[in-house]
């Protein structure tokens, strides 16, 4: 096929248009998936653990009986051990319970120092995982500010009671780590432990969209952020 | 000729030992036979050709991990349009091929490969 010179220029102002036109789409469609813990609505239920039962279920998350071999993807901890030095003898929150899981940070330190890119974040700010490229480096544990990730010490299938048959286990040396359910959002439905919720304590939503429930209850209760210090830009929000 | 006797009973042993494997294959029941895989009971059409499948499946499989996993995409749609969840577990195994014994490993026994699936996707077989 012979081509002019003119087909060759309409054709390169065309397709450059068009990946104009796309970058400028995705710009305006943005997705940003974050979430809200509305600590106070938390400690109405101080004994409950039902985000991460569901979350464990959901995602084979082994119940490893040794505390050295565990796996955690959220996990219900103190104030003062989610937020070291911010707390004090007398404020109210000491007593408060904070969920801690991936930050899924806008500047990850554990994708930066991946080695294989098994740790990778996607375009709509989840940092997420694909075990199968892991070597179990562990660089990405030791990265991350939040001990947001677990490491399989040993294999985890003979400590998943009950395992969910669509999600796949991992293999010992392999790390793991909080998706954000990016399986379930692929469907069209929250991540587990937000389902799992009995007082709506967390909120999941899209902080690109200013009209989003989770942007309107940032946007008007005080809020604070796990070692926002770090410059890692993470993306759980404590309702204070 | 007076050791007639030690020769014939040498080339006795010497067949013996020569025409060995053929033995060995009738006594192990090994069958000029390729594998048999038991194909699903329900379902007649599989998510590509049958001559695809069989000789690219792992191809698609690695290609279905990677549009699940790095673009998060969640369906897959076959060249004739039909639509399947892009899952091994909930698609392949769940729907079609249970019994991974039954017909995963039939082949993989027979061709010797042992891939590394199952260490972490769940066989769905019924125990």
């Amino acid at each position: 096929m012979k081509i002019s010179r003119q087909t060759f220029l309409r054709m390169s102002a065309v397709s450059a248009l068009a990946a104009a036109a796309r970058r400028l789409a995705a710009a305006v469609s943005k997705t940003r998936w974050a979430m809200a813990v509305d600590t106070a609505a938390c400690a109405r239920q101080p004994n409950c653990t039902k985000c991460i039962a569901a979350c464990h279920q959901a995602h084979n998350v082994p119940a490893m009986p040794d505390p050295r071999h565990d796996v955690r993807w959220i996990a219900k901890v103190s104030f003062g051990q989610a937020f070291r030095g911010q707390e004090d003898e007398y404020s109210p929150l000491r007593a408060a319970p904070a969920m801690v899981l991936c930050n899924h940070c806008d500047d990850p330190a554990c994708v930066r120092v991946c080695p294989t890119q098994a740790t990778f974040k996607r375009e709509d700010g989840i940092v997420a995982m694909d075990f199968h490229r892991c070597i179990g480096c562990r660089y990405c544990m030791a990265a991350c500010p939040y001990g947001s990730r677990s490491f399989n010490w040993l294999d985890p299938r003979p400590y998943i009671h009950n395992p969910n048959p669509d999600f796949p286990t991992r293999t010992k040396g392999v790390v793991e780590k909080c998706t954000f359910c990016s399986e379930r959002l692929g469907t069209g439905r929250p991540p587990a432990c937000v389902e799992a919720c009995p007082e709506k304590a967390l909120v999941f939503g899209n902080v690109a969209d200013p009209r989003s429930p989770i942007r309107e209850l940032l946007g008007s209760r005080r809020h604070i952020r796990r070692k926002p210090e770090a410059g890692t830009g993470p993306e759980i929000y404590y309702i204070v | 000729m007076r050791d007639r006797a030690l020769i014939w009973s040498g080339l006795l042993i010497f067949l013996g030992i020569l025409t060995l494997p053929i033995w060995h294959n009738l006594a192990a029941h090994v069958t000029a036979k390729g594998p048999d895989p038991v194909l699903p009971a329900r379902e007649k059409q599989c998510v590509a050709p049958l001559e695809f499948m069989k000789s690219s499946h792992m191809t698609l499989l690695l290609d279905w991990r990677d549009r699940a996993v790095r673009e998060g995409e969640r369906e897959y749609t076959t060249a004739d349009g039909r639509h399947y969840a892009l899952n091994l577990s909930s698609t392949c195994l769940a729907q079609c091929h249970a019994a991974k014994a039954d017909f995963c490993d039939r082949c993989h026994n027979y061709a010797a490969v042992s891939p590394p699936c199952w260490d972490c996707h769940l066989d769905r077989s019924p125990r």
